[in-house]
C-alpha cells in the first residue's frame, strides 16, 4: 500500500513553488513512500506525556538593545539582483491595470 | 616543517605552523605558497576546492608577516593556512553552497567563524566543496563535481563536508570550516582519517552560515589531529551578538584539556559509557574490530569502561530527518530569483518565476527535502510527524541526560562503515540516509561530539572513533581524544602523495 500518489506529489510542489519534470514527480513519489514508511516506525513511540522540543538548548530570546546600528547600505544589498530598478528589485508584474491583482493573469 | 620556501609542509599540525610563524622561524608567505603548490598540483585529481583565492591569501599572509615584523602579535593562528567551506558566507568572495542557484553569488558580509580565523592570523586559500546546501553523505550531492577521498579515488569523503575533510587529509590546507547538521564534519573526519568536532549547539555562531536545518546546524573545525581541532575551536567558539542562540558561557581551554590527556595520568579517573545501541547489526566488521580496540586502549589509558543505554537509539534518523527537512523547507524558500543568485529566464508571473527558478537551480537532493519537510509540515499531517518528532527528539536528549549521570563521555564508532565507492548508495535515499545512523542523535541533543581517526580497513580506508560529551562538555572530548592519540598513531599516517587507489583491494 502506498503512502503518497502522484497526486499529491504535485500538489506538494505547488505548495512548496518547485517546478519538477514528470519524471521528477514520478522518482519523488517513490522516494517519499520509502521515507515515509521508514518514519512510521515513530509511531511505536509513547510520546503522549512528552513536551515537544524545538532547541537543543534552553535559551531565552534575548533582546538587543533598541538602538540604530549600521545597516547593509542599499547599494550592497541589490548587488546580487538578478534583476533592478531604481533601488528595487524588479519582479514580474503583480499588480494589474484596473486595479486587479494576481499571479495567474498575464 | 622548515623555513625555506615553507618547506615540507605535507602533514605539518597547526601548532608547528603556527608556533614556526610567530617565533619568526617560518614566513606566513612561505606556507601559503606552499599549500597553494600543493592545490595547483594535486586538487585536479581530488576536487576539493570550488575556488582558490591566491591573490587574497598571499595579501593576508603577507599581512600576518608585516604584523610579526612590526612587533605585533601576529595572532595565535598567525599563517596558518586553512580552507572554508563553501557554505560560510565570504565578503566579496563568490559563495554558492556548491548549488547551481547560488551561483555567482558575492556575500556583502562576513560569516563570524570567519572573521574571527581571520582576526586570529589564519590564511583561508579559498572555498570548499561540500554536498548542495549541506545535504548529503558523500559529497555526490555536489552541483560543481565529485570530491575523491585522497585514500582512494575510487571513494567517496564522505559528506556533507566532504571536500574540507579531504583538503585536510591531502593537506591542501593544514585545518578546515565545515558544518555538522546530522554527522556532516564527524562523518567524513572520520572516511578520511582526520580529526573533526561538532561543538555543543550555540558553542559557535551561526551567523553568516547558510541555514539548512537552523535547530540542528552546527558550524565546527576539523584538523589533522585532536589538538589542532582544539586550537581552531577557541579562535571559531564563543558568545556572538549577531547569533541569538550563541551561548554566552565562556569558551573553554580546549588546548589544555589535550594537554591533561596526553600527559600525567592519562584518563585516570575517567568513566567512559560504551552504547550497546551504537554496535548493531550491519555494522562493518572491521570498524566494530577497531573501535573495539581503541576502547581498550582507552582502558589501559586509565579510563574505566562504563555499559550505558541510549534505548531511543533506534528512532534516531526518523526523528532527524522529519525535522531536518522541515526546517530545510522553510530555510530554503527564501531562493526565489528575487534577491540574490540564480532567476529563470522568460517567466510571466511571479509564481512561475519561483517555480521554475527553484526547479532548474536546485538539486534532486534538496528537491527531496523540500517536498518531504512541506509534506510533514501540512496542515492535517504536522501533528503525526513534525510535532511527533520533536517529542521523539527529547526522548533522545533525555538518552543523553540519564547516560551522562554514569559517565563523563560516551564513546562509539563515527560511522558503521568505511568511505564507499561513487553511486554506491546515490539510488536509495533511505541508505544514504542510514549512514548517519550514529552521527544524528548529538545533532538533536545538541551534545558535542568529536571524531578522530582509530584504525584502517585492509582496503587502507580510514575508521572513526567518536567521543560524545554533555552540553558544554567539549573538553572531555579533546581529555579523551587527546589521551589516544598520545598512544596510537592513526593521525600521523597519510595518504600517498599525489593520492592513489585503495592500496589493497579485498576479493572475498
Amino acid at each position: 500500500m502506498s503512502r503518497i500518489r502522484s497526486e499529491e506529489v504535485r500538489e506538494l510542489a505547488v505548495l512548496a513553488r518547485l517546478e519538477l519534470s514528470d519524471q521528477e514527480i514520478e522518482r519523488m513519489t517513490g522516494d517519499l513512500d520509502a521515507i515515509l514508511g521508514y518514519v512510521d516506525a515513530l509511531k511505536d513511540l509513547d510520546t503522549a506525556a512528552v513536551e515537544p522540543m524545538t532547541h537543543a538548548v534552553p535559551f531565552d530570546c534575548p533582546l538587543r538593545d533598541d538602538v540604530v546600528g549600521v545597516s547593509l547600505p542599499v547599494e550592497e544589498a541589490l548587488q546580487n539582483a538578478p534583476r533592478r530598478e531604481a533601488s528595487f528589485f524588479q519582479v514580474p508584474r503583480i499588480v494589474h491595470k484596473g486595479g486587479g491583482a494576481g499571479e495567474d493573469e498575464s | 616543517v622548515t623555513a625555506a620556501a615553507g618547506g615540507e609542509v605535507r602533514g605539518a599540525s597547526i601548532a608547528a605552523l603556527a608556533d614556526g610563524v610567530r617565533a619568526g622561524k617560518l614566513r606566513a608567505r612561505d606556507l601559503t605558497e606552499a599549500y597553494l603548490d600543493r592545490i595547483a598540483r594535486l586538487d585536479g585529481a581530488l576536487g576539493c576546492y570550488l575556488l582558490v583565492d591566491a591573490e587574497g591569501a598571499r595579501r593576508r599572509a603577507d599581512a600576518v608577516d608585516a604584523a610579526r615584523a612590526a612587533g605585533r602579535d601576529p595572532g595565535p593562528l598567525a599563517g596558518v593556512p586553512i580552507g572554508i567551506k563553501d557554505i560560510f558566507v565570504t565578503r566579496g568572495i563568490e559563495t554558492t553552497c556548491a548549488s547551481k542557484i547560488l551561483r555567482g553569488f558575492i556575500p556583502p558580509f562576513e560569516s563570524t567563524v570567519t572573521q574571527r580565523l581571520a582576526d586570529a592570523g589564519a590564511v583561508a586559500l579559498g572555498k570548499i566543496n561540500m554536498d548542495e546546501f549541506a545535504m548529503g553523505s558523500s559529497n555526490e550531492n555536489s552541483a560543481r563535481g565529485r570530491v575523491h577521498n585522497p585514500w582512494s579515488l575510487a571513494h567517496v569523503p564522505g559528506g556533507s563536508s566532504g571536500g574540507s575533510a579531504a583538503a585536510v587529509a591531502a593537506s591542501l590546507c593544514a585545518g578546515a570550516t565545515g558544518t555538522d547538521t546530522g554527522g556532516s564534519i564527524r562523518q567524513p573526519a572520520a572516511m578520511c582519517g582526520v580529526a573533526g568536532m561538532k561543538p555543543t549547539y550555540g558553542r559557535v555562531s551561526r551567523y553568516g552560515v547558510i541555514a539548512f536545518a537552523s535547530s540542528l546546524d552546527h558550524p565546527g573545525p576539523f584538523g589533522r589531529t585532536v589538538e589542532d581541532v582544539a586550537a581552531l575551536l577557541e579562535v571559531m567558539a564563543g558568545a556572538d551578538p549577531l547569533d541569538a542562540t550563541s551561548i554566552p558561557a565562556p569558551v573553554g581551554r580546549y588546548r589544555d584539556a589535550c594537554r591533561a590527556g596526553r600527559e600525567g595520568g592519562g584518563l585516570k579517573g575517567v568513566r567512559l559509557g560504551i552504547p550497546a545501541e551504537y554496535f548493531t547489526a550491519g555494522m562493518d566488521p572491521e570498524v566494530e574490530a577497531a573501535v573495539r580496540a581503541a576502547l581498550d586502549e582507552l582502558g589501559r589509558a586509565g579510563a574505566e569502561l562504563v555499559p550505558v543505554s541510549l534505548p531511543h537509539t533506534r528512532y534516531a534518523i526518523a526523528t532527524y530527518y522529519l525535522i531536518c527537512t522541515a526546517e530545510a523547507a522553510s530555510n530554503l524558500a527564501r531562493y526565489d530569483g528575487v534577491r540574490f543568485g540564480l532567476r529563470a529566464p522568460d517567466v510571466h508571473s511571479l509564481a512561475e518565476l519561483y517555480s521554475r527558478t527553484r526547479g532548474e537551480g536546485f538539486g534532486l537532493e534538496a528537491k527531496r527535502r523540500i517536498m518531504l519537510g512541506t509534506y510533514v509540515l501540512r496542515a492535517g499531517y504536522y501533528d503525526a510527524y513534525y510535532l511527533k518528532a520533536l517529542r521523539a527528539r527529547r526522548k533522545l536528549a533525555e538518552d543523553f541526560a540519564a547516560a551522562f549521570t554514569r559517565c563523563d563521555a560516551i564513546v562509539t564508532p563515527t560511522s558503521p562503515i568505511p568511505a564507499f565507492r561513487f553511486g554506491e548508495r546515490m539510488g536509495d535515499p533511505l541508505q544514504m540516509y542510514l549512514a548517519d545512523v550514529l552521527t544524528v542523535a548529538p545533532n538533536l541533543a545538541g551534545v558535542p561530539a568529536l571524531a578522530q581517526s582509530c584504525g584502517f580497513t585492509r582496503a587502507g580506508l580510514p575508521i572513526g572513533l567518536q567521543i560524545i560529551a554533555p552540553p558544554l562538555g567539549e573538553e572531555a572530548c579533546f581529555r579523551v581524544g587527546a589521551a589516544y592519540e598520545a598512544r596510537t598513531d592513526w593521525h600521523r599516517r597519510l595518504p600517498e602523495d599525489p593520492p592513489a587507489g585503495a592500496r589493497r583491494e579485498v576479493t572475498s
